[in-house]
């Protein structure tokens, strides 16, 4: 019989520790198909951050660092300097890289540090229960917003890939999703060219991917594609927000 | 190389160089910014790496990363740029990661001064961070010793997996000595860093770096682990020096530029036929409590001097044991004692005895 399909060999055989229906488990294949196909594995070293995503460092059969709260892109610095032929990327939630990590994200980029940022948007902090993020949307209830977020007291969802299109140091920044089996598709088609362009050596780059959180949402796995459709995405838009497509010096 | 004369800074910069420092990363900050000026000139001259961070929170934790990555890595900063720096030191000692961190100390608390001080004994030796974690530290009272220590701090902190702190005041970092850099440093045998993440064609399976252990018993055994370590540190780096220390009525203990006003006062306390000698702590942590056993029978008392209200003063009365009448004598605000004040401190003993 012969094999069509298999697991990526970018992903070590350890158990996700991901909540059911959570498309965090989808966006991690499509890293490790990417690093795969583009025969990097073996040179690429990975940091995981602090959020649902912290046992990244248990699933991708990569080097990985495990870097404190915010600190990945900082992290991810420290190894691109020393070891520039290495393919370095960070993996982060929006707690992480929109909150307390907006500043090494923010200068990290501005440097054009030559990284790939895999930036996982689900609208709230998930491993901690369910708290409010900076990507909320209005009207979100959360443990720490239970009368749903509101502009005049939280201020509005912060809106990173459209912050990010302005810093000169970025290459190609591209905002996805995996609601669907088309986005899917693109959401991998976006990863690989991230980086496509990092092994060219054009600088920074960053994928956002619009993500479910079905438990701390409340919804069923169904449902919580539909949310990421019909409420998430009209307030983060999808599409690229910036390509480079030359080398950046 | 011949004698140079150089400023204290610079001459830490260009120790580290000697030290053979792959990458620095740091953020400007009074009075150490003659480290990271020295070094971008310098480093990327060298093939080496310089990056200024957007904050001391991203220097330590790029620090983190090439430290992760396998290369020798320091960072520089100052009393309120350490205290930023301290997650990041919890996560590279939590993470068994080598690095030099250079702490040059001014006023505090807060935004304090910028003029010299060591009040930051506690930050240096009890750390900010969170979790069962020692950070080896060196406090050299002379320039030719803060080189002689930051060459041999990168082979420490390799050899340990550790972070190793060289803290001066900003007066050492400050002032200007003759200094040689090619005194010879131990030779340790430093095993490859087959641990290091730089991707698994270099290494066989898959290294990860990590100080996060969620089953208690990984944990624990973890902590257990860097806790034996910890014990070997204390058994073979613990450093001080013993100053006229045959037989003294009194002891002064005092480390780094402290300690060089105590060496003044106690000519001064000779022509009073008062026999005084110095307990010199070179590393801080671990702290060289042996030393107190040596003191004589005859030893009135020890007389703690610190340009802070008394800091290391908890440490000495720890290894005193209750044994010896201590008494503390420090100036704060960026005064420097004078010799004739550790001189009156001595004469006028019961005036500054620490009664607990």
């Amino acid at each position: 019989m012969e094999m069509k399909y298999q697991k990526t060999s970018g992903l070590t055989d350890n158990a996700l520790s991901y909540c059911p229906g959570c498309t965090h488990g989808i966006i991690h294949k499509l890293v490790a198909e990417s690093l795969t196909e583009l025969g990097v594995l073996d040179r690429t070293v990975g940091i995981a951050s602090v959020g649902c995503s912290v046992f990244s460092y248990q699933f991708f059969n990569v080097d990985m660092e495990q870097a404190a709260h915010g600190r990945a892109c900082a992290a991810a610095t420290g190894v691109k300097r020393i070891h520039p032929d290495n393919v370095v990327f960070t993996y982060q939630g929006d707690g992480d890289l929109a909150s307390i990590g907006i500043a090494e994200t923010i200068h990290a980029a501005n440097r054009g540090e030559n990284i790939t940022v895999i930036f996982v948007n689900n609208a709230i902090y998930g491993m901690t229960g369910g708290q409010m993020a900076p990507t909320s949307l209005i009207g979100q209830k959360t443990t720490t917003s239970p009368f749903g977020r509101s502009v005049v007291q939280h201020g509005s969802p912060i809106k990173i890939s459209e912050m990010f299109q302005h810093i000169e140091g970025v290459a190609y920044l591209e905002r996805v999703s995996v609601f669907n089996p088309r986005q899917v598709r693109n959401a991998k088609k976006a990863i690989k060219k991230a980086f496509q362009y990092q092994l060219d050596k054009k600088g920074f780059t960053m994928i956002e991917i619009l993500s479910s959180c079905p438990v701390n949402w409340g919804k069923t796995p169904i449902d919580a594609l539909k949310w990421i459709e019909e409420s998430m995405v009209p307030v983060f838009p999808l599409g690229v927000f910036k390509d480079a497509g030359e080398s950046h010096e | 190389m011949a004698k140079v004369l150089m400023k204290g800074n610079e001459a830490i910069a260009l120790a580290a160089i000697k030290g053979g420092c792959d990458a620095f990363f740091g953020y400007p900050i009074t009075p150490q910014n003659e480290i990271p000026e020295y070094l971008s000139k310098y480093m990327n001259e060298h093939g080496k790496v310089f990056v200024q961070a957007e904050s001391e929170v991203a220097a330590i934790n790029m620090v983190y990363g090439a430290a992760g990555a396998g290369a020798r890595v320091m960072t520089s900063s100052s009393s309120p740029g350490i205290a930023l720096k301290q997650e990041g030191i919890t996560y590279i000692a939590g993470a068994k990661l080598p690095c030099v961190i250079v702490s040059v100390m001014r006023g505090g608390p807060g935004l304090g001064s910028i003029q010299p001080s060591q009040s930051d004994y506690n930050q240096a030796t009890r750390g900010g961070g969170n979790g069962d974690y020692h950070v080896i530290c060196f406090a050299p009272e002379t320039i030719q010793e803060t080189i002689d220590t930051m060459k041999e701090a990168f082979d420490i902190a390799d050899y340990y997996r550790n972070p190793v702190m060289v803290l001066v005041d900003g007066l050492i970092g400050q002032m200007m000595e003759s200094v040689d850099f090619d005194r010879p440093i131990k030779q340790r045998f430093l095993p490859p860093k087959d641990w290091a993440a730089s991707g698994t064609k270099n290494h066989p399976g898959r290294n990860v770096i990590n100080s996060l252990y969620l089953e208690p018993k990984d944990l624990e055994e973890h902590t257990l682990g860097l806790h034996k370590k910890y014990q070997s540190v204390i058994q073979n780096e613990t450093r001080y020096e013993m100053i006229n220390m045959e037989d003294p009525d009194y002891v002064i203990v005092a480390y780094g530029t402290m300690s060089r006003v105590a060496r003044s006062a106690i000519e001064m306390l000779e022509k009073k036929k008062l026999k005084v000698g110095i307990i010199r702590p070179i590393s801080l942590w671990p702290f060289p409590k042996q030393a107190f056993k040596e003191i004589g029978p005859n030893c009135k008392g020890i007389l703690v001097s610190e340009m802070s209200l008394g800091q290391m003063l908890q440490d000495v009365q720890i290894a005193n044991k209750g044994r010896l009448p201590i008494a503390f004598y420090g100036r704060v605000g960026g005064y420097v004692p004078e010799p004739e004040e550790l001189y009156d401190a001595i004469l006028n003993f019961k005036k500054w005895e620490v009664l607990d």
